[in-house]
């Protein structure tokens, strides 16, 4: 581990992997700081760089450590980011993603509007009233971690987690909300659904969503206040 | 397809996936590297039957695939020595073979490793998704429709090089001594969560592998690693890699593999890149221990290991 004066530090995973830490907390200011980093990197396309993957608060750099030293490599990335204005962030695209909540879209929902002390309709109208930041895409191809959700929804996960969650489906856990973009397993509470494919292999581009985007749910179903 | 069909499967075995050397470039959606788990094994079959080192193969586990070749096929299997059979006939690992239309490839039975790849002249060829062919198992796409192999199915190869000579490889030069297995780690990212006792624990003891494995990660048992006191359970999410360690609450440590792209366990250690293509060889049973490294070995070794596996073939590879 090597930490540096402006906060930066970098711990190897392996000799052909470094993690690039911009801060310790999931925070919007640091994870801009990770997307910009991706974007210089990108743009700077060093051979022997096989593979950037971000995360909340940390770039994961994976090289080949027979074309680029590895003490070079911390060296090359700290220089880069310590250039003045680098790797400005074009402005967040929005996206809104319309959702069936509750009922068979959103089996969970009663239960976290009972457990929250709120009716169904309260946990929509605050679900749909925040713009969320997509901090990384992970755990399955396509899946956004969103945050923040507001405190009043937070939640920790279910005690057992289902081992078929339907794809489409919107889920929130903790201080996070997301979207299952294909069948899997998962802990979250599912309170609606959303028709719009998040991830297809064979679509260009295969992700709909990006780190950075901002997102907002629209309630389709109409529920009557 | 464009390919000719070469290979019809028979029987699929416990598990036959086609892979190459992975995917790169989009585990910012969240997409796995997948890949041939011994990815060693796959290169040198891939330059046996004169192939490009990234070509696809079949990767196959422990026992039961059978296949009928279609069309006069160079092919090699390399890795573990699953009791490959040529109509019959002991078939030679880690060699080019001339096989004929008609005749039938078997995997018997484990005699020692876990997974063998088969290369064909061409390639497998299936098409390219997010820039590979291998099969992401989890996500249902890659490889063949997505999915692993079943009877009836049908893979084409792509066009065979023009034929060089006939070359052997040398196993011994990539390294597989085991089991017992010796995996030589880094520390890090996040060995801070162990104190002397903890890292101690680690590389004295003897763990066994979990029947629980397969390619998403190789399960400890037999004893806990335990954490400093105070140690968080859970990190914030971080992209992963083949390799690491990671240490769950219980104690025994996951050596994940190449079908995760993030997760949030701490990851005490990482395997080094020279020993990655054993971890496609260790079967459940087998005993593990580990063994520290620094940064500059371990890119030392990776350096002698990739000159020994091209020194490793008679005769020589061009250039």
């Amino acid at each position: 581990m090597n930490e540096a004066a402006d906060g930066l530090r970098f711990r190897f995973m392996g000799e052909r992997s470094v993690l690039v830490e911009l801060g310790d907390r999931i925070e919007p200011a640091t994870n801009r700081r990770v997307h910009r980093l991706m974007r210089l990197l990108e743009q700077e396309n060093w051979s022997g760089v096989r593979e950037l993957s971000p995360g909340y608060r940390s770039l994961l750099v994976v090289f080949d450590p027979l074309q680029i030293d590895p003490a070079e490599l911390t060296r090359r990335i700290q220089a880069l980011v310590g250039r003045p204005a680098a790797g400005k962030l074009p402005p967040a695209r929005r996206i809104t993603l319309p959702v069936f909540y509750g009922g068979e879209h959103g089996p969970d929902l009663p239960e976290v509007a009972r457990r929250l002390g709120m009716t169904e309709e309260g946990v929509i109208r605050l679900h749909t009233s925040v713009t969320y930041r997509v901090y990384m895409i992970g755990f399955t191809p396509g899946f956004p971690y969103l945050g923040e959700l507001p405190e009043e929804l937070a939640l920790p996960r279910r005690s057992t987690p289902r081992t078929r969650v339907p794809k489409g489906s919107v889920a929130i856990a903790q201080r996070q909300t997301g979207v299952y973009p294909v069948e899997s397993p998962g802990g979250w509470h599912l309170i609606g659904w959303t028709p719009v494919e998040l991830f297809h292999p064979d679509r260009r581009p295969a992700c709909l969503l990006e780190m950075g985007d901002e997102v907002r749910f629209a309630a389709v179903d109409a529920v009557e206040d | 397809m464009a390919g000719a069909p070469t290979l019809e499967v028979l029987s699929p075995g416990i598990l036959t996936t086609v892979q190459d050397l992975g995917r790169s470039g989009y585990a910012r959606w969240g997409v796995a590297a997948s890949g041939a788990v011994d990815a060693l094994a796959a290169r040198a079959a891939n330059r046996l039957v004169g192939n490009p080192e990234g070509s696809a193969v079949l990767e196959t586990t422990l026992m039961g695939l059978r296949v009928r070749v279609l069309r006069d096929t160079r092919l090699a299997v390399c890795g573990g020595d699953l009791g490959a059979k040529l109509d019959g006939e002991t078939l030679p690992l880690w060699k080019t073979i001339a096989a004929r239309a008609g005749q039938i490839l078997s995997f018997t039975g484990p005699c020692w490793g876990l997974r063998a790849c088969l290369a064909v002249g061409g390639g497998i060829d299936v098409p390219e998704v997010l820039g590979s062919r291998s099969t992401n198992l989890a996500s249902g796409f890659g490889g063949l429709q997505g999915r692993a192999l079943r009877k009836g199915d049908v893979l084409a190869a792509g066009e065979p090089q023009p034929s060089g000579p006939e070359r052997e490889f040398d196993p011994a030069a990539a390294g597989y001594e085991g089991p017992p297995w010796r995996l030589r780690i880094l520390w890090g990212p996040q060995d801070e969560v162990l104190d002397e006792q903890g890292r101690e624990r680690l590389l004295g003891a003897v763990f066994t592998v979990s029947p629980d494995s397969d390619r998403t990660g190789i399960r400890l048992e037999g004893t806990t690693v335990p954490v400093r006191p105070g140690a968080p359970d859970s990190i914030i999410s971080e992209g992963i890699i083949a390799g690491a360690i990671q240490l769950p609450a219980d104690g025994r440590p996951i050596i994940v593999l190449a079908e995760t792209a993030s997760g949030g366990y701490r990851k005490p250690a990482t395997v080094i890149a020279a020993d990655l293509h054993k971890l496609g060889q260790i079967m459940p049973g087998d005993e593990v221990r580990f063994a520290a490294v620094t940064l500059e070995e371990a890119v030392a070794l990776l350096r002698g290991r990739e000159e020994a596996f091209r020194a490793a073939f008679r005769p020589p590879l061009p250039g």
